[in-house]
């Protein structure tokens, strides 16, 4: 098949066709952060951390790298001001939401965020929110035991209608997939009563 | 009338080509009396809150109990908004065109009496300028219907909308008989493109070009594909898709079926907002009617074009409007934006090409296949063509729907239309589009209002409300409006929308009480460009434009409330004290009376003194005071 050829911070980078341009970028070792992404599942756009900046002469827009597939000619940068503003903005509302976290925080280390100035409202949470939990259960395992409840401020992660679901098998891909380990805490108010005795997570 | 045409209109009769609309139509003329009294009471929901059924009943009562003994009995018609809201409930006498105000059931058998048994006006009841003292009869006399060019609002407020027939006698369907009988669907699009019709829901997209991609798009994919009309209106100060899908819903149906004939769709979707059910009722109630006769469902006037459309409720997200989330929730799920980059008319409702348009887009329909895409374009400016429908609110005087051609200043329609705030003094600013919009100051006052150029000063059209602000709103605390508002709306999937409006509203919190610094305001400008960029969908990436625009023309009062701990308006509450002027003041003791707080002292027929320290800052003292002795500071 015809691959796609366009550039990634001025370096021509080859692509398949459906490919991504984090796919692409993350074959050719150029670092893009992202938190809920997995190979394992479908790309859900919700984390924002791996904007990129496409830019054409005077003409730029910024787009999630996940979900914008490969396109030919395309010039593509990762590091630009715009970029790194919204990074770290996410990074720092996130060490204010999630504090528990040692994952965020290190990830977020890493692109220079090591404060945020605002104030913590839990320090004991853990979820983001990335709903990895709800697509693995979803698309891998086919159960959708897990979904998000209510919206905006208010979302959260939980089984419908917020009761043990007894579709749950305990199959532990939410616990494993889970970025922060928040879902280990949260495994519990998935699981019902399940008809299937399962060996022990291991997470 | 002859007895057969009272029978044929009695019952509809399905209509087998144009010609047979033609005749329904000159039947239905031919069966009204021009000179026939009618009482029209509008019905709008503004004139609905102020009594509107009530003086309608007042009016089929007195007339009865008039006992009246003219050839030509009077009728009564109740009709959608009529438009100038504040002053409902409105009632218009035709054939004559008295136009009356703020009508109680109590002024029923006057106006029987002067204008219905005789054409005499009654003048208290009429439209009176605030400035000069002058009454006007009719509504081609009142500045602001005067000064408008209602096009696609038009019928609303003149037909009664739950009655097919009177909606046809004024032209209805007309434009779809023309279509099907003598355009090719090509031709319609072409007629489309030619117009320069842009989409009214916000974007402003060019409606031609997408309903041109679509049919790309379906030479690709193939059918079927689908046409939705988005009647989500959610924008706080909105209701003009309220009042056309209320007061004209068949302009909304006559264009659905004109762009389902163009991409051969056999399918729509009406997506309306529950909060809405009389527009809902009226659609419904116009779709029966259509179908009955034969404009709506199988082989519609013979043309062998079918088509139909059902009504999905909204369940009371803001974000539904968004036209992915839109989709997700038609679909069943919970409605939340789409993650792709893939156009809806590639792959939209059931991931089939659809072609998704405003109400007022859908409503332009029929207008631009009865004048022809040409003559449209020569309404309003380049790239901003036609009439645009606005919800005049907020501080000014005649609050209401307005149509003016794209690209008229922005002062005539606030001031010349609008009246201004009142007083004689300028207005602050306008706030356009909504919570996606932005605040246009005085001084940008002759902005033309169209796309292109509200985008240059940073706000935007948005749907079309249109918000005057006086010398008493704070721009924190409208800012702190919109986000708290949005940040309730957000689906909360994407982390810049679901954390970031809470933290921007945060700030303005603090400033709204005196906290924070001038860094504070560079951090909330770099915030909301992190949203601006970062963000899934539009809800998100334009909520911070009345922030950015209020920052970008209002930044002393930013910098009074955290540098001098101010609110200039006098809205904030932490930040102003209420007192008691002991010159004015002569001891009624009504503000003391009616204080929650009790904080409020002093002996009969002497000054009164508030204590600050108890002091709610609900400022009922304020409104109750008669002798303005009460003040802010």
């Amino acid at each position: 098949m015809e691959k796609i050829t366009f550039q990634i911070n001025d370096r021509e980078v080859e692509a398949r066709p459906g490919w991504t341009v984090l796919e692409t970028a993350r074959e050719y070792g150029i670092e893009i952060p992202t938190l809920c992404f997995h190979e394992a599942v479908l790309p859900s756009g919700a984390c924002r951390l791996c904007m990129v900046e496409i830019k054409d002469g005077d003409w730029s827009k910024l787009v999630a790298s996940c979900i914008y597939p490969a396109a030919k000619g395309i010039n593509v940068y990762t590091e630009t001001e715009r970029v790194s503003n919204v990074r770290r903005w996410i990074f720092e509302m996130l060490l204010a939401q999630v504090p528990a976290s040692p994952e965020i925080a290190d990830l977020a280390a890493r692109y220079g965020v090591t404060r945020t100035r605002f104030p913590v409202k839990d320090p004991e949470e853990m979820c983001m929110l990335c709903g990895l939990c709800q697509r693995v259960c979803e698309e891998v395992v086919g159960l959708s035991a897990i979904s998000t409840v209510d919206r905006g401020v208010h979302k959260r992660v939980g089984a419908p209608f917020l009761r043990p679901s007894d579709v749950c098998v305990a199959c532990g891909c939410c616990v494993n997939i889970c970025p922060t380990g928040a879902m280990r805490a949260l495994f519990d108010s998935i699981r019902g009563e399940t008809k299937t005795t399962l060996t022990q997570l291991t997470a | 009338m002859s007895d057969s045409t009272a029978a044929k209109l009695q019952t509809p009769w399905r209509l087998t080509s144009p010609g047979d609309l033609e005749t329904l139509r000159n039947d239905i003329i031919e069966s009204q009396d021009p000179n026939r009294p009618t009482i029209v009471v509008c019905h709008g929901n503004g004139c609905l809150a102020g009594g509107g059924a009530k003086v309608a009943e007042a009016f089929r009562q007195g007339l009865s109990d008039a006992g009246i003994n003219a050839k030509l009995m009077p009728g009564v018609k109740t009709t959608g908004c009529q438009g100038l809201c504040s002053r409902g409930p409105l009632v218009t006498i035709q054939p004559h065109g008295f136009c009356y105000q703020r009508v109680q059931p109590g002024d029923a058998a006057e106006i029987i009496e002067k204008s219905v048994m005789a054409t005499e006006p009654v003048e208290r009841l009429m439209h009176r300028d605030t400035k000069t003292g002058e009454v006007f009869h009719t509504e081609e006399e009142i500045p602001f219907y005067r000064l408008q060019e209602r096009r696609v609002i038009q019928k609303i407020g003149k037909i009664d909308p739950t009655d097919i027939t009177d909606a046809i006698a004024t032209g209805a369907y007309s434009s779809l008989a023309k279509v099907l009988s003598t355009m090719t669907p090509q031709e319609v699009v072409l007629e489309m493109e030619k117009s320069g019709l842009r989409g009214r829901g916000g974007a402003g997209f060019p409606t031609g070009r997408k309903w041109r991609s679509a049919l790309q798009a379906i030479e690709k994919k193939g059918r079927p594909v689908y046409v939705v009309v988005n009647g989500d209106e959610g924008d706080p100060g909105a209701f003009m898709d309220g009042a056309i899908m209320e007061g004209d819903p068949h302009a909304v149906l006559e264009g659905l079926i004109i762009g389902a004939y163009a991409l051969g769709a056999e399918k729509g979707y009406l997506y309306v907002r529950a909060e809405y059910p009389m527009a809902i009722k009226h659609l419904e109630m116009a779709m029966a009617q259509a179908r009955s006769y034969g404009l709506m469902g199988e082989n519609i006037l013979n043309s062998g074009f079918s088509f139909d459309a059902r009504i999905n409720r909204g369940a009371g997200a803001f974000v539904c409007g968004e036209s992915t989330a839109l989709f997700t929730s038609i679909e069943g799920k919970a409605g939340n934006p789409r993650p792709k980059y893939v156009r809806s008319v590639e792959e939209g409702l059931w991931g089939r090409p659809t072609v998704l348009n405003n109400v007022e887009t859908w409503a332009n329909i029929p207008l631009i296949m009865g004048m022809g895409g040409e003559e449209y374009a020569k309404i309003g400016v380049p790239h901003s063509t036609g009439t645009k429908v606005f919800c005049l609110v907020g501080k000014v005087e005649n609050v209401g729907l307005v149509e003016v051609p794209m690209g008229t200043p922005m002062t005539r329609i606030v001031e010349d239309i609008g009246g201004g705030v009142g007083g004689g003094k300028p207005f602050k600013a306008v706030q356009t589009g909504g919570p996606s919009g932005g605040c246009i100051p005085y001084s940008l006052k002759d902005t033309p209002v169209d796309f292109d150029s509200l985008t240059k000063v940073g706000s935007m059209m948005g749907s079309g409300a249109m918000i005057v602000m006086d010398e008493t709103d704070c721009v924190v605390d409208v800012g702190r409006y919109f986000l708290k508002f949005l940040e309730e709306e957000s689906c909360g999937k994407c982390i810049p929308c679901r954390l970031g409006l809470s933290r921007m509203r945060e700030i303005l919190d603090n400033f709204s009480q005196g906290k924070g610094s001038a860094a504070d305001i560079e951090d909330l400008t770099s915030l909301s460009n992190a949203l601006k960029d970062g963000a899934l969908c539009a809800l998100g990436s334009s909520a911070p434009n009345p922030v950015l625009t209020t920052i970008r023309y209002f930044k002393d009062e930013y910098l009074a409330h955290v540098e001098d701990h101010k609110c200039p308006a006098g809205v904030c509450k932490s930040l102003i004290t209420f007192a008691i002027d002991p010159e004015k003041c002569n001891g009624c003791m009504s503000c003391a009376r009616n204080c929650p707080a009790e904080c409020i002292t002093g002996k009969k027929k002497e000054p009164h003194a508030i204590d600050a320290s108890q002091c709610l800052r609900c400022g009922i003292c304020l409104e109750t005071c008669k002798f303005d002795a009460i003040f802010v500071s």
